[in-house]
């Protein structure tokens, strides 16, 4: 099965994938603008500020996704030695870095009318803060290491180091008295009104075809990096 | 309504520094990134150009190497 995953047989696709992503993103990123900052309504308590909740979820739940998958590929890779997987692995970790980012600034810029702080040491942030380093120290690991056996040896670590980090953070606001609310959508119930709902899966969708469309461009430049090499070979 | 949706009754610079911030890193993170495919695709090409006929037809049996001296853009 895992030879469909050679990069030779997949480039034709994803070299050419990348405009279509990008014209289906900017239909729907036009359709959650619209939904996001126009039509849907304002909050009763938090008003119209509850409005940066469209782009602040979307971006913590893209950028733990991409976490797990890069430590899901990156383990299994290593088990059944696919090389591919670090290469996928390696080019999900810049749109989970900037989409972890994303939801820490977006995060404080709505603490401020919220809570009353930019910035406060609580579970959540905290966590969300830690995931940024090991982003960080996983992206770094791939620029020190040459050898493929001890990079893909580290990054495996990191990434089951920093996995334990996932659970903390979905569950901090559960375990610990945080000044973060609680989870308002679970895979059963949602406590979000419909029209609330609608802008948030939209502007989520169009994410995560942002983060397609970064990684086919960042996979694609990771290959044409491998038959570099290549060519020195011959 | 235009300044509603501008000022969103005091909310507005909270709302549209978020969303400002976003829509920046996006821009950012995808010319750093396009940045890197042009840079490593004009390495190919470069170094595609130093080869020896015999070895140019021999790396032109890899149907990606054709591939990525054919897409003249990524996007």
């Amino acid at each position: 099965m895992f030879k469909y995953f050679e990069p030779n047989k997949i480039f034709s696709i994803t070299s050419k994938a990348p405009k279509y992503v990008l014209v289906l993103f900017i239909i729907t990123i036009s359709i959650g603008l619209t939904e996001s900052l126009i039509l849907s309504p304002e909050d009763y308590k938090q008003s119209h500020s509850v409005r940066i909740m469209y782009v602040h979820v979307p971006a913590a739940w893209i950028s733990l996704g991409i976490f797990c998958a890069i430590t899901f590929l990156s383990v299994i890779g290593y088990i059944f030695k696919i090389r591919n997987f670090f290469l996928i692995s390696k080019s999900l970790a810049p749109s989970g870095l900037v989409f972890n980012i994303v939801a820490l600034v977006t995060g404080s810029i709505w603490g401020k009318p919220t809570w009353g702080t930019w910035w406060a040491w609580d579970a959540r942030i905290t966590s969300m803060l830690i995931l940024v380093l090991f982003y960080l120290i996983y992206l770094v690991a791939w620029r020190i290491y040459e050898k493929h056996d001890k990079v893909f040896r580290i990054t495996s670590i990191i990434s089951l180091l920093g996995i334990i980090n996932v659970p903390i953070i979905k569950y901090s606001v559960d375990w610990w008295n945080t000044l973060h609310q609680p989870a308002s959508i679970s895979i059963s119930k949602s406590s979000i009104h419909i029209s609330m709902m609608f802008p948030l899966l939209i502007m989520t969708a169009s994410f995560a075809l942002f983060s397609l469309l970064i990684f086919l461009m960042k996979y694609n430049t990771e290959l044409i990096k491998i038959k570099n090499k290549g060519l020195d070979r011959l | 309504m235009i300044n509603e949706i501008f000022f969103m009754k005091g909310y507005g610079f909270y709302v549209w520094s978020a969303f400002s911030f976003t829509f920046l890193s996006f821009i950012v993170l995808y010319f750093v990134i396009k940045a890197q495919y042009i840079k490593e695709r004009k390495k190919f090409i470069t170094k595609f150009g130093t080869l020896n006929s015999e070895r140019a037809a021999f790396a032109k049996t890899q149907s990606i190497n054709k591939e990525i001296l054919s897409n003249s853009s990524i996007i």
